[in-house]
């Protein structure tokens, strides 16, 4: 840090004999007043003061304090302040220091300065953050330490950015020639997103060329990303059809095999997103280290809990009422009814914190495409899911007594199958894997006591879309009901669309009552 | 009476303490008349209308908690007119009709002498024509639409020109907006408080495509497209805010995808009228810092009455982490304010009670006085507050007074001639100030 200080001290020759005026700066700094804060940070930036770094920094990080008189402190991570003005050890008296809170305005100041300062850091990430960080500020009098910054730069990606951002500083300055601007238009046209089709759109200060080459690159920009946004409609429906299918796989088995209408599916999602819960509060009371697999550790046991109450679910009310779907569908609801109630007694009605791990968070920067890790991630999850579950009826002893079963009770009786225990199981088989549907869907959706209703008539929906009892059919209605949803938001808006999908079901299903893909021969007439 | 005595002093400073205590003693004279045909002795019944069930229940069982804690702590006090205060809570379970259904049992079988309750406006709406038919009381401690002023009711909660619209003026003078994207669920409070915002808007010389609006149906999960138009709206080289109108459990998945998709609150911020202390306790605030609310009430803010209001309800509650928010200050501004009105009408009579109640002014947490109008609003300080990343906010802007309810929108042109004051000789809820006369929408 100290080095790399020294650096812009030497790369900052004229500011050197500015660096003992800053001391109104500081003032500003303390004075918690916003729109000063800005200014100050904005003057120290540009001092070239070797201080500067060190107290925007901490300002950022939310550990710079001011006491009474406007003298300013860095809280260290041991706890222990210092001076931020000598860089000496200090004692303040500690009731009497206030934290300095920032607004947006000098969030913004912060991050232009510190891309200013940082254009020189040793870590190539940092100066392409910096570059960026410049770009958003559009600060023309940042060009000089651009120029300089980019005489030095070596790395390819990076000289890019420095570029963009130069480019970005000379069309928002005064006093650059149309030369320089149209030839900066030809930089951000090339960048090509968003961004830069918002700066493009709005230039201050543009003579009538600049204006026009300006306004062909923001159209020029808009058709590319239209096709995009095409694509982009895809993966959103993708991701949606993906947790559609999470939430609806266990469904397919306990109402579309077993023929169960049962309510109280949703509620088996909602015990999953409680043991990933649980799951992470233990993580992170026991082994903070481990907080990146914790979800890993949920699936299992999720699995295993939402498996546990089903099978007593089943052992204990369903069993009873087997062949009667009425009464099945108001027990079953009213089971709901007892969970969501018991879950709200024993963890409160408030929504739970379930952590996201880094490695899920945030998006990566596909093409024109914004690929958002966690929607990724569950899209991943739900496939492997669905495969573990067709390998497991294919070619496990369990799956093929399951199927038995379902298809032909009273043969699979007279083969020696104990069709009860089969029963149970198959039960708990699709609760378990509601269960590790609550996994994904705690990451994307609350937690709380009504996380599973949200999605138990959508649940429904894809299963008789799909066709009842057939597992491709419910993959394949998960992903095209997630598709046409996502395809018609934008044109319906949210609550039509999903009214316009509900009745192309419902027309569907009047066509075809057994859905996609009905079953064909003699399970089908059981 | 000993710890009433300091609160009587601090109250003449407000210079009403001389009409409290005269009303007092008229109170006592009262008391031999009205004592004839209305239940003067026994405990007082106060009924507490709030979901403890179902999909409201996140919200609404605090405030249930907090009516008791405040009932608790009056009983210490002596309770009211020398007569002890007995909670009535019932769990309408977030189911609106019910809501009616239980309200009529508070009124006629228990005959609550007041009732806190309701959170959402279609549940208010659905109890209203119960507390006019049966004369009760209710006090509504949500922030809310306007467009309504009922006898019946004290609104205890900000109009929408105590939150919506300083939020907007914040927006416009400090982040240089020009570009809305009004987003809400689909129901009456986001719907007409958009109506309202976006004729503000308009009147403030924005143009109808800077102005971009958006439904979702409630406890909405998928917000991806939605965040990535809102993103493409941004682009178009303006300053751009949302304004946000969603409600509770749709608020979660909204923001994740924000912070997934990268718009911080220096890009794009957002300002929230539903999302309080209690809603960012479900979340990871840290991609959302910055991001803006408005409400008349933070934990935050640093008062010696808000510390102690703090200290009460953790002791009550039992969990040192539980959070305080808008409308537990509401609840505790009206309970007092109701206390008040009783001492100073000497009777619990609803008539005498709703007389009693307009005009009187108790301590609300942010270190000022809520007096309750002629409008049957209160009033309240605006505060705008920025997301920390410890779940608290940092009250970035205050308006320097008290703000005034408009409880019929001037911004909206079938309203905007009508005035609600139920004090004598009006004793009208809309009054038409165009045409003269009580209960008229200009059309």
């Amino acid at each position: 840090m100290r080095a790399f200080l020294l650096l812009v001290l030497l790369l900052l020759p004229p500011a050197l004999a500015r660096a003992q005026q800053v001391e109104p700066a500081f003032a500003a700094i303390a004075s918690q007043d916003y729109d000063a804060m800005a200014a100050g940070i904005g003057e120290l930036a540009t001092s070239g003061d070797p201080r500067a770094g060190a107290i925007i920094t901490a300002l950022q990080a939310g550990h710079l304090y001011a006491d009474a008189a406007g003298g300013l402190y860095i809280r260290k991570a041991e706890g222990n302040f210092v001076a931020a003005d000598s860089g000496a050890p200090a004692m303040p008296d500690e009731d009497a220091l206030k934290r300095l809170r920032v607004n947006n305005g000098v969030r913004r100041a912060v991050a232009a300065a510190l891309g200013g300062l940082q254009l020189f850091a040793t870590d190539p990430a940092t100066r392409r953050g910096a570059a960026e960080a410049v770009f958003k500020s559009r600060d023309a009098a940042l060009l000089p330490v651009l120029d300089r910054a980019l005489a030095k730069e070596r790395d390819p990606a990076v000289r890019l950015a420095m570029e963009q951002a130069r480019a970005a500083a000379i069309l928002t300055s005064a006093t650059a020639p149309d030369a320089e601007k149209l030839a900066a238009v030809a930089v951000i046209r090339a960048r090509g997103d968003l961004d830069a089709s918002a700066l493009l759109a709005s230039l201050p200060n543009a003579s009538p060329a600049v204006a026009t080459a300006a306004h062909d690159g923001v159209m020029a920009i808009q058709r590319v990303l239209q096709l995009w946004d095409m694509l982009e409609g895809v993966f959103y429906g993708l991701s949606l059809g993906s947790v559609l299918l999470l939430a609806a796989i266990g469904l397919a088995i306990t109402f579309g095999v077993m023929g169960v209408i049962n309510m109280a599916h949703g509620e088996m999602v909602m015990i999953g997103a409680y043991v990933t819960f649980v799951v992470q509060e233990t993580v992170r009371q026991n082994a903070p280290g481990l907080f990146g697999v914790s979800l890993v550790i949920a699936v299992p046991l999720a699995f295993l809990c939402a498996g546990l109450v089903g099978i007593v679910v089943e052992r204990s009310l369903i069993r009873f009422l087997y062949g009667r779907p009425l009464e099945t569908l108001l027990a079953t609801w009213g089971l709901s009814l007892v969970l969501q109630q018991a879950v709200r007694s024993i963890f409160g009605p408030t929504n739970r914190e379930v952590g996201t791990p880094a490695w899920m968070s945030g998006a990566v920067p596909l093409g024109g495409l914004t690929i958002t890790l966690n929607r990724l991630t569950i899209i991943v999850f739900a496939f492997l899911v669905f495969a573990a579950l067709m390998a497991l009826l294919r070619y496990t002893s369990l799956g093929l007594k399951m199927r038995a079963v379902t298809q032909n009770r009273a043969m699979a009786a007279a083969m020696g199958i104990r069709t009860p225990w089969i029963d149970a199981l198959t039960f708990g088989l699709g609760s378990g894997v509601a269960g590790m549907a609550g996994v994904a869907l705690s990451q994307i959706d609350n937690v709380s006591p009504n996380l599973g209703q949200g999605y138990i008539i959508d649940s429904f929906m894809v299963v008789v879309f799909g066709g009842v009892g057939n597992l491709w059919g419910t993959a394949l209605g998960a992903i095209l009901l997630g598709i046409v949803n996502k395809f018609l938001e934008p044109f319906a808006g949210a609550v039509l669309g999903k009214i316009a999908v509900l009745v192309l079901v419902i027309l569907f299903i009047q066509r075809r009552p057994r859905g996609l893909f009905p079953l064909k021969g003699r399970a089908a007439e059981a | 009476m000993d710890s009433d005595g300091t609160s009587l002093t601090r109250r003449q400073f407000g210079g009403l303490g001389a009409a409290a205590l005269a009303a007092a003693t008229m109170g006592v004279a009262k008391f031999g008349i009205s004592s004839a045909h209305a239940a003067e002795s026994g405990p007082i019944k106060i009924g507490i209308l709030h979901s403890l069930s179902g999909t409201m229940a996140i919200s609404e069982t605090t405030l249930k908690d907090v009516m008791l804690m405040l009932i608790e702590a009056q009983n210490k006090k002596g309770g009211v007119l020398g007569r002890k205060l007995v909670p009535v809570v019932v769990d309408p379970a977030s189911n609106w009709p019910l809501f009616a259904e239980k309200a009529r049992g508070l009124l006629s079988t228990d005959k609550c002498a007041a009732v806190f309750g309701c959170w959402t406006s279609v549940s208010r709406k659905s109890v209203l024509p119960v507390f006019e038919e049966l004369n009760g009381l209710l006090f509504y401690p949500v922030q809310y639409e306007g467009q309504e002023c009922s006898r019946n009711v004290v609104y205890t909660g900000a109009a929408p020109n105590q939150q919506a619209i300083p939020a907007v003026d914040y927006l416009m003078k400090e982040d240089k907006v020009e570009r809305w994207v009004l987003a809400g669920t689909d129901y009456v409070y986001p719907r007409t408080t958009n109506q309202i915002l976006e004729a503000y808007l308009k009147l403030k010389g924005v143009a109808q495509g800077d102005i971009m609006i958006n439904y979702t149906p409630f406890g909405h999960s998928d917000w991806q497209n939605i965040v990535a138009q809102i993103k493409q709206f941004g682009s178009a080289g303006k300053k751009t805010a949302v304004v946000s109108t969603i409600n509770g459990d749709a608020n979660v998945p909204f923001y994740k995808e924000l912070g997934n998709q990268g718009i911080k609150a220096t890009d794009i911020p957002v300002v929230a009228f539903s999302v309080g202390e209690e809603e960012l306790a479900g979340m990871d605030t840290k991609p959302l810092v910055g991001h803006l609310a408005a409400w008349n009430y933070f934990m935050s803010v640093d008062t010696p009455e808000n510390k102690t209001f703090i200290k009460q309800w953790h002791e009550f509650i039992k969990n040192p982490k539980r959070t305080t928010n808008d409308p537990m200050e509401a609840h505790y501004i009206g309970f007092n304010m109701w206390v008040n009105a009783v001492k100073k009408a000497g009777t619990t009579d609803t008539n005498a009670v709703i007389d009693a109640l307009i005009g009187v002014s108790v301590p609300n947490l942010s270190g000022g006085y809520s007096t309750l109008m002629g409008n049957h609003h209160i009033t309240k300080p605006v505060l705008i507050g920025e997301i920390q990343d410890d779940g608290q906010f940092n009250i970035v802007s205050q308006t320097p007074g008290l703000v005034v309810a408009q409880e019929w929108s001037p911004y909206v042109a079938e309203t905007k001639d009508l005035i609600g004051d139920w004090r004598a000789p009006l004793s009208c809820g809309n009054f038409n100030v165009k045409t003269g006369k009580c209960g008229g929408a200009s059309k």
